[in-house]
């Protein structure tokens, strides 16, 4: 049976989520995906043991967590499992399904555990009716969500693709299977142009994927910098009421305060951290680890720095622990004279954005920013956005697909084998659709080729 | 009144292209099998175009060969030009197709029939069949001579109840001329069988003095010509006609539209369904009104006729409007028409009625073959003979039954397709209908069946092992070359860059270099000294193999994951509304169709992922009990 992954917890916010991944590759595509601290090698590991390590996309680190072996048949599955706990954001938690995707496992499907713990008796039979309801109330619920998939925007678009591929195939079809009939013969050059627009379409879909989530869920943001340079007051000013503790005194907060605020059409959740400044109060301390750990998962880091004053070693270090391509400078204190050199934060970030927090000014700077960082501008929200993992595997199936397509025909493939390809790439966006491909693809000849003795 | 007239093992009503392989079938396997015909001299007819194979159909033929059938001996003994096509577009779709005399086609397979042990070939209409308790018991025919039987294969092809239509004029008929067959569909009704009416058409006939052939395009055959059988000795087969091709014209569409009033399509007075591939040329110039000229083929009926066909032309137009037409296009401005154009309405059955097998799901030892399937073609219907015939045989012996696979063929295909999914016009095979195309090329038909037809009994030991040494020949060279080092040298690298391909900075594997699209295996010979001699099949195979290598492995991957659904077997008798959790919609569907396996059930439309899980687990439970 093929190896599969789900996020196991529920899906939303919570301190800790796991995600599993069950199958005769189980420990395959975790080796792929976690690092253990200790170097360790994962598929040595032994049932029923942990390791703490790290968990990767290629080599993008997603996020420390705790991986756990069961070797068959010692799991719930009664198969190889291997379960990590990350830290329980949805985007963090999301990424590592999602790599595990990358690395040969398929999405479980509704009640897919379950059942397979049936099948593999580690279930008895009187829990069985048990399992059969679990399946079925889940396949319900799926239909209708495909159903009401069906309606929207996302349906469309990806219905436009998947016409276009059809298009394609059914080309190849009409002149593959009459080739004494007057039927345009199918040039490399049309597929390979056809191909490409497809890809950038399908690529836009995905881009607007994150970008969707985030629009739903909120994007986690973290305030940092070092004491005093005004996050709090950018945080306050930002949620609208003063839930930070502001003075001016430097390290006077010192635990993640959380509030979700709207910022015109986008949601933040933000999390104000304590200031990050070597330190040897204790509990000041505890304050910046968590601030540490908040930066690490967060999407959005917005980094202040006092703009009355010069960039000193304590904002490098800063600098230095954020993941800049989802970062914002706010250069803070725009109200009094401007000392720092804009050209050094330039060398290390694409948005810097000038503002007053205190005398609330600039902000609507901030949000055009993070519109521009996350691509939510006007065309995103008039565009079609995937929903769930699910779709997103599907599409990911159909640009590897036809990016083996377009490198087949580059490097002068027989056509039989490119419509294999491109047929694979089909297929999986009508898995989104529920349509059979095969027959697809005989009811676009019929209606579009004059073909017959 | 009727009388005993003896028994036998297995009847087959019809002997067309699907009787034929059906009976050869049951009676090579030791089964006593009669096969009734309305008329003797009707055997393995070809009412519409003089040709076997095409597109997907060649397969078929290929696949029928391998198993150990007739249809593709008979026509390489009986071709009169010989094409593969779609060469150049990918050895998967490369498919033969031959012209053949129609008659000494006819005249071979009566002949192989008359010949064949445990054969008897009959002339008279089978007008009812006889059950007892769910089982085939008897044929009976309308002179009322009574058949005791184990099985029948019901094969009438456009027989049952046909009805021709030619303009305004419609009678009842069989093709050709020949008589309907009446009664039998009362009698299948009252079985409990559902029939439906399914129509087709014939492009008209016309004398080879009326043509002027200077005005078309000529047709030719290929230079070297792929025989069908693998049992067919290549050397010395000739093309010795040409076909043509010419194309109607504004004029022609003219005539056709401002005639389609008389058109019996057009009036409603057929209530048959059409094939979609194989419409009218007064279907295409509707449909396709911005087209302004369609292609004809203009191709011989025999060596010893004048008749011509005329491809892409058929119509039930009334004779005057198709001779009015006809004349509008050029080469045919003097036409002389021989037999006219028409369209034939016929009943068939619903094939979703069907087991994989063939046999009816309600009447034991009853099979369905070919357009009474709902399919079309004489390939289509040859390859349901011989599935039906091997079923029926292996049956009556007691034996299991032999269930092709969509992974093994595009038999298998065929009939998965008809039995899963149904279909809602005449059944026409391609080569998009196959998930796994790459592996079921028509090069390769007998590695995938040859074996199957040893086993079951009608293919010898002889050319079993003959095989058996082909493939280990192919696997010796492929694992020969995927070992050898090929070092660069600038001869070689002038050979690569004047291929359009890289030049080699470092020494390869042969392999490799035979896996680039742009290099040739029989040309890289030359860099080769220690290749054996092969023969052209070998090389073709060792070739292929290693190009297609990555596509070939991913298929089979699919295949092995689908073969573990296809191996579920679901029980015949499941009451699938009764299994908690279904959706209604989905037990319906099964509870009609009655799967076999868990494979079949997964591609029946309206069947979801979750009912397919819900089964598997239901299945498992119900072992355990």
């Amino acid at each position: 049976m093929s190896t599969i992954a789900a996020i196991s917890t529920p899906n939303t916010p919570g301190g800790i989520a796991v995600i599993r991944i069950s199958g005769e590759n189980a420990l395959d595509v975790a080796e792929k995906i976690f690092i253990p601290a200790g170097g360790k090698n994962v598929s040595e590991m032994k049932g029923y043991t942990c390791a703490y390590g790290c968990a990767y996309d290629e080599k993008e680190r997603l996020d420390d967590c705790i991986l756990t072996i069961f070797r068959a048949p010692h799991s719930y599955t009664g198969e190889d499992t291997a379960e990590i706990s990350c830290h329980g954001g949805l985007y963090v938690t999301k990424r590592i399904l999602r790599a595990a995707l990358k690395n040969g496992a398929v999405n479980a499907q509704s009640g897919e555990f379950t059942k397979r713990a049936f099948l593999n008796g580690k279930i008895d039979l009187t829990q069985a009716e048990a399992v059969m309801d679990i399946i079925s109330a889940k396949g319900e619920k799926e239909l209708r969500i495909a159903e009401n998939l069906r309606e929207g925007a996302t349906y469309k678009k990806v219905k436009g693709i998947s016409d276009d591929l059809m298009n394609m195939l059914g080309s190849l079809a009409a002149w593959t299977d009459y080739p004494d009939e007057d039927i345009p013969e199918v040039e490399p050059g049309y597929l390979l142009a056809n191909l490409e627009a497809v890809r950038v379409r399908l690529e836009s879909l995905i881009k607007n994927y994150d970008s969707g989530r985030l629009l739903r869920s909120g994007i986690s943001t973290v305030i940092v910098g070092r004491p005093n340079v005004g996050k709090s007051t950018l945080f306050n000013c930002l949620s609208g009421c003063e839930r930070s503790i502001v003075t001016d005194i430097a390290g006077t907060t010192r635990d993640a305060v959380e509030e979700t605020v709207k910022l015109g059409d986008i949601t933040l959740r933000l999390i104000d951290t304590a200031g990050i400044r070597q330190t040897f109060d204790k509990i000041e301390k505890i304050g910046v680890s968590i601030a540490e750990q908040a930066i690490s998962s967060a999407e959005l880091v917005i980094a202040v720095f006092d703009g009355n004053k010069d960039i000193s070693e304590d904002d490098i270090n800063i600098i230095n622990k954020i993941n800049l391509i989802n970062s914002i400078a706010v250069i803070n204190k725009s109200d009094l004279e401007t000392i720092i050199d804009r050209g050094i934060l330039e060398k290390y970030f694409k948005h810097i954005v000038y503002l007053s927090a205190k005398e609330n000014n600039g902000i609507d700077k901030l949000k055009e920013e993070i519109e521009d960082i996350f691509m939510l501008n006007e065309k995103f929200f008039q565009d079609a956005t995937v929903a769930n993992e699910r779709q997103k595997k599907c599409i990911d199936v159909c640009i590897d697909n036809v990016n083996k397509a377009i490198h087949a025909i580059e490097n002068g493939e027989m056509l039989d084998a490119v419509n294999v390809l491109i047929d694979y790439a089909e297929q999986s966006l009508l898995e989104l659709t529920g349509e059979k491909i095969t027959d697809a693809i005989v009811n676009e000849v019929f209606s579009r080729f004059c073909v017959g003795k | 009144m009727t009388y005993n007239m003896g028994e036998y093992d297995v009847a087959v009503i019809g002997a067309g292209h699907a009787g034929v392989e059906a009976a050869l079938a049951s009676a090579r396997l030791g089964c006593r099998t009669i096969m009734f015909t309305i008329s003797l001299d009707q055997i393995a007819n070809m009412p519409c175009n003089p040709s076997i194979g095409g597109t997907a159909k060649g397969h078929l033929v290929r696949e029928i060969d391998a198993l150990g059938g007739e249809m593709g001996k008979a026509a390489d003994k009986c071709f009169i030009q010989s094409r593969m096509l779609n060469r150049g577009k990918g050895a998967a779709v490369h498919s033969l197709r031959v012209q053949a005399d129609r008659v000494k086609y006819h005249d071979y397979m009566k002949n192989i029939c008359e010949k064949q042990d445990n054969l008897y070939v009959k002339q008279a209409e089978i007008s009812e069949i006889v059950t007892e308790n769910g089982q085939i018991v008897a044929v009976i025919t309308s002179l009322g001579a009574e058949y005791s039987v184990k099985a029948a294969i019901i094969a009438t092809g456009t027989y049952l109840k046909g009805k021709i239509h030619i303009g305004e004029a419609s009678y009842e008929s069989g093709p050709d001329s020949a008589l309907p067959s009446i009664g039998l569909s009362a009698s299948l009704a009252d079985n409990g069988i559902e029939l439906r009416r399914f129509k087709t058409g014939t492009p008209c006939r016309v004398h080879r003095r009326s043509i002027d052939f200077d005005k078309m395009e000529i047709q030719n055959g290929d230079d070297e010509i792929v025989p069908f059988s693998f049992e067919t000795n290549s050397d010395n087969l000739n093309n010795v006609v040409s076909c043509y091709v010419t194309y109607t014209n504004s004029k022609t569409h003219e005539v056709i539209l401002a005639n389609l009033d008389r058109s019996p399509l057009y009036s409603g007075r057929i209530e048959g369904v059409g094939p979609r591939y194989c419409p009218s040329i007064e279907d295409k110039i509707v449909r396709f009104s911005d087209k302004p000229r369609h292609q004809l083929f203009v191709e011989p009926m025999g060596l010893t006729t004048e008749e011509f066909y005329l491809q892409g032309m058929s119509s039930s137009l009334p004779e005057d409007v198709q001779l009015q037409f006809l004349r509008t296009i050029e080469g045919l401005e003097n036409v002389e028409i021989m037999r006219p154009a028409y369209a034939i309405e016929y009943d068939c059955c619903d094939p979703t009625q069907l087991f994989p097998t063939l046999e009816f799901k309600r009447i034991s030892g009853l099979y369905g073959a070919g357009q009474f399937n709902g399919s079309s073609g004489y390939e289509e219907a040859a390859a349901q003979g011989i599935v039906a015939g091997i079923n029926a045989a292996l049956k009556i012996m007691g034996k299991e039954p032999l269930i092709f696979e969509r992974s093994n063929s595009y038999i298998g295909t065929l009939v998965d397709d008809l039995v899963t999914k149904g279909c809602s016009d005449p059944y026409r095979m391609m080569t998009s209908r196959s998930e796994y195309r790459l592996i079921l090329r028509q090069d390769n038909a007998d590695q995938r069946l040859t074996p199957i037809g040893h086993k079951i009994g009608l293919i010898s030991d002889e050319r079993y092992e003959a095989l058996i040494r082909k493939i280990k020949l192919v696997n010796s060279e492929i694992s020969r070359i995927s070992s050898l080092n090929i070092a660069p040298s600038d001869q070689l690298n002038d050979f690569l860059v004047s291929n359009g391909t890289a030049p080699l900075k470092t020494g390869c594997k042969m392999a490799d270099l035979v896996k680039r699209p742009q290099l040739k295996y029989a040309e890289l010979a030359q860099f080769d000294p220690e290749r054996p001699i092969l023969s052209r099949e070998i090389c073709e195979e060792v070739e292929l193999e290693i190009k297609y290598q990555g596509y070939i492995s991913k298929q089979l991957e699919q295949i092995d994951q689908m073969h573990r659904l296809e191996n579920k077997k679901l029980p015949v008798d499941a009451e699938y509304s009764k299994i908690k959790g279904i959706r209604l919609e989905a037990a319906e569907k099964l509870d009609k169709i009655k799967p076999v396996s868990l494979g079949q059930a997964s591609r029946i439309s309206g069947v979801s992922p979750a009912d397919i899980s819900m089964l598997s687990v239901w299945l498992r439970q119900r072992e355990e009990k």
